[in-house]
């Protein structure tokens, strides 16, 4: 080492105050100057923050952008979510294997390029896309990858196809009243302001908002709950982690009206009494940081953030942005809380609830970026006009991020109630053969039930909807969704850890045409253990690509079940083949 | 007594609880056992194995976290929890890479003991026999993560002991039992009389030189069931 190594890392750490809860930010910082935390670095880290090394390792060991060996000067993430895969991801990822002449997972010889895999990036309505160091690239044909390349080369990632956060294509195909429409700026907050926080809460109730992440949790109930739970300070969080295979939602908000959930955000400070706010982005939404940076500075410059907001004495607000590092569980609000405390994000027990006990274990409450654009809109409108919109017990319109087979994907806002049906027509997807409403953690439906309605009381959803054409291998793109769980586990419980690796297991084992009804059942029975029996939402929910397509597409699985009592797990003879050659034997055909 | 009490409801029985304490702990004062792996007294419970799960009030949650309230119902020697129990035991035999007859914890593993509780017979899972990492660099301790189920206790144990000798690495499937120290055990300050060294249930973490003192035979559990010591405390219905 390096010894520049520990400069660079002492200089970090010293930036951040020597604060050891802004690990994140540390690591963060360390990584995109040195393109690895070594052992080495972490010591590094340890001995500047005066922690222990075991408790850098863990954190930075968590999370998917962190690299314990030196990788590329660039490192080319290519998305493989479903979508992605659907849309022509493998002759992408062929083109640039043999362009670069590396397998995914290896670094050029020249230490240039590394070739990585990464879960869905919020661009399933323009894939196949890639990170290229932080920058999106979206729309990618095989044709493409040689200037890509090229370009990453020569240092121009401005060029080639390349682009920055205005060409993501923003594809908000049908804007609605409440998030995508144009509002003033500070509106809310005034009227907000101009009643007591109670009211703000009531008023909350009386447009029966609920949490847009997919649970539903009044928001009423949540900021009530926070502002009554006792604590040295309150906290307001906005979860901007949306990971959910097939969502980008927030992406388009972040784009199109981030001040609309600053304004919501601000909102939730005066109701539940918190002084400071953290947006949590997802690192995977880096390109959007600067303009989001950006937006809050003029906030802050119109008196909307900082001391006495608005004019109102007493009452001080501040936000800052804390970016995430590649890891989906921290979409769940107690994992997010944990990585904003600069720890690996694996959530935590309930109770206490994050209202009670959340940020540094003081009242916190955490809402989706829709939720709080909503929480803006009811004040300036009124809880009457937001909950005329909608069902009885889910008010207002919900945001769909569409991707699959359709010829319109992109960002809907709709009124809860819709049909699938309607959906369908309205983004010209013609041959569904199945629609995944909510990701992979929510369900697979089939054409008898696109007459149902997207709402809390039928299907609730975060958002996420793909729809899969009538020459899809469905099971297939089950198992995708399976390995998704697989790499997102944090690991913390033992049904999850475990029990997702092993539902891949058996469920690729029936795919390949060697299950038998006895697998089957097994298959059932890991899937249930692993729903009931896990820690969190994540565990709880990743059986559901299998639980929902057994209930709901129960031939697919039929057809491909042998008749057979009994197929071994393995291949006997494959397995035995390195002990024939080493001893020289030829193996006997067994009957098993 | 300072706390008040409360009445929670186990398996049809009326059992008093002191406020402030688990569902887990509140049986076991009560004499009721609830299978449990990473649970150790003393230790803030972490959560890890789940194998404590419980229905309560009709919902699944680990007792080993969640507080008693006034008359709370939760069912616990259930047919379907049990089922569900083993079926996470057998999770992790096949995740590891445990073969009880060679292995010094045998008779003494609480994994062991409990599969054997919970009327496992085989391990019907596919095993993924992944090799993983055995540290003997300490003088009194080695870790053969091979028998590792990451329950945290040593984790938890150490940091209870005002030092931070273990902690986690990676995540998923990949996650392991890690030490604060670049080169293993020995540049840590773990000592063999921490209760760290001392806190593991399976034959992972161990005392070098000790392992089989006591012959097959004549360990813990090879006499009375995991969990006897609870329910002899005061037979409960």
């Amino acid at each position: 080492m390096s010894d520049d190594y520990r400069k660079v890392v002492q200089e970090i750490v010293a930036k951040f105050g020597k604060d050891r809860k802004r690990l994140m930010d540390i690591a963060r910082a360390v990584h995109a100057k040195t393109g690895h935390i070594s052992e080495e670095i972490v010591g590094a880290i340890a001995d500047a923050l005066g922690c222990h090394r075991v408790e850098v390792r863990d954190m930075t060991s968590f999370y998917a952008f962190f690299s314990r060996e030196p990788k590329g000067a660039t490192t080319i993430r290519l998305c493989n979510a479903v979508v992605e895969r659907m849309k022509g991801m493998d002759a992408v990822a062929n083109a640039f294997e043999e362009t670069l002449g590396i397998r995914f997972g290896e670094t050029t010889p020249d230490g240039l390029i590394s070739l990585e895999y990464t879960p869905c990036i919020g661009m399933s309505d323009q894939a196949p896309a890639a990170l290229v160091n932080g920058k999106v690239l979206t729309n990618i044909r095989p044709e493409d990858v040689k200037s890509i390349v090229d370009a990453v080369r020569s240092g121009k990632l401005h060029d080639g196809g390349i682009v920055s956060v205005k060409s993501v294509e923003s594809n908000l195909q049908q804007a609605g009243p409440v998030i995508f429409a144009p509002f003033e700026r500070g509106a809310g907050i005034r009227k907000a302001l101009s009643m007591s926080p109670e009211d703000v809460i009531n008023e909350m109730n009386k447009a029966r908002v609920r949490g847009r992440g997919g649970a539903g949790f009044p928001l009423a109930m949540k900021w009530s709950f926070c502002r009554k739970a006792e604590g040295e300070a309150h906290y307001v969080v906005c979860n901007g982690d949306e990971g959910e295979p097939g969502t980008f939602k927030d992406r388009v908000i972040l784009t199109e009206c981030p001040d609309l959930m600053f304004e919501g955000m601000t909102i939730a400070g005066y109701a539940v009494g918190a002084k400071q706010g953290f947006f949590y982005l997802r690192g995977e939404y880096e390109y959007l940081l600067p303009y989001l940076e950006q937006v809050l500075a003029k906030r802050r410059r119109m008196g909307l953030l900082g001391e006495n907001v608005c004019g109102a004495e007493g009452f001080d607000f501040d936000i800052r942005i804390q970016m995430g590092a590649g890891a989906y569980i921290c979409g769940e609000e107690s994992a997010l809380i944990e990585s904003l405390e600069g720890k690996r994000g694996a959530p935590r027990d309930r109770p206490p609830f994050p209202v009670q006990k959340g940020y540094l274990d003081r009242p916190t409450s955490v809402n989706n970026v829709e939720t709080l654009c909503c929480a803006a809109r009811i004040m300036e409108h009124g809880a009457e006009w937001f909950s005329s919109m909608g069902t009885k017990d889910s008010t207002g319109t919900k945001l769909l991020s569409i991707s699959g087979d359709c010829q319109a994907p992109g960002v809907y806002e709709v009124e809860y109630g819709i049909t699938v049906e309607k959906v369908l027509e309205m983004v010209g997807a013609t041959d569904a053969q199945a629609v995944q409403i909510g990701g992979p953690s929510g369900q697979c439906i089939a054409p008898k039930d696109f007459g149902r309605s997207i709402c809390f009381e039928d299907l609730p959803t975060g958002g996420s909807t793909i729809i899969f054409g009538k020459d899809r291998d469905l099971l297939a793109c089950m198992e995708s969704f399976l390995e998704f769980f697989v790499e997102e586990s944090c690991g913390w419980c033992a049904p999850c850890r475990a029990g997702t690796t092993f539902l891949k297991m058996q469920f690729e084992k029936l795919l390949q045409g060697r299950g038998t009804r006895e697998d089957l059942k097994k298959l059932e029975e890991t899937a249930n253990t692993v729903k009931f029996m896990s820690r969190c939402g994540l565990g709880q929910t990743a059986p559901n690509p299998v639980l929902t397509t057994l209930r709901n597409f129960p031939a697919l699985y039929e057809a491909r079940i042998q008749p057979d009592d009994f197929i071994p797990a393995f291949d006997l003879k494959e397995a035995l083949k390195e002990a024939c050659s080493i001893t020289g034997q030829k193996p006997h055909d067994v009957e098993v | 007594m300072s706390k008040n009490t409360v009445n929670i409801i186990i398996d049809g029985v009326e059992i008093e609880a002191q406020e402030g304490q688990t569902i887990l702990q509140a049986a076991d004062d009560a004499g009721v056992y609830i299978p449990r792996l990473c649970y150790l007294k003393g230790l803030i419970p972490g959560g890890h194995c789940r194998v404590c799960t419980v229905k309560v009030n009709g919902r699944p949650a680990s007792s080993c976290t969640f507080p008693v309230s006034e008359g709370l119902v939760i069912e616990n020697d259930t047919e379907e929890l049990t089922t569900l129990r083993r079926t996470v035991v057998e999770m992790l035999f096949a995740e590891g890479n445990h073969v009880c007859p060679a292995c010094e914890a045998s008779g003494n593993c609480e994994l062991q003991a409990m599969a054997y509780r919970l009327g496992m017979l085989a391990v019907t899972l596919p095993f993924l026999r992944k090799p993983r990492e055995l540290d003997a660099t300490h003088p009194d301790v080695f870790i053969d993560r091979d028998r590792c189920i990451l329950c945290g206790r040593c984790a938890r144990a150490s940091e209870a002991e005002g030092k931070r000798v273990f902690g986690f690495e990676g995540r998923g499937i990949n996650k392991r039992i890690a030490v604060d120290g670049e080169h293993g055990l020995k540049e840590t300050d773990l000592k063999a009389a921490d209760r760290a060294a001392r806190a593991c249930p399976t034959g992972c973490l161990r005392l070098k030189r000790i392992g089989w003192k006591v012959p097959v035979g004549q360990r813990q559990y090879d006499t009375t069931p995991i969990g006897s010591d609870i329910e002899q405390k005061q037979p409960v219905g």
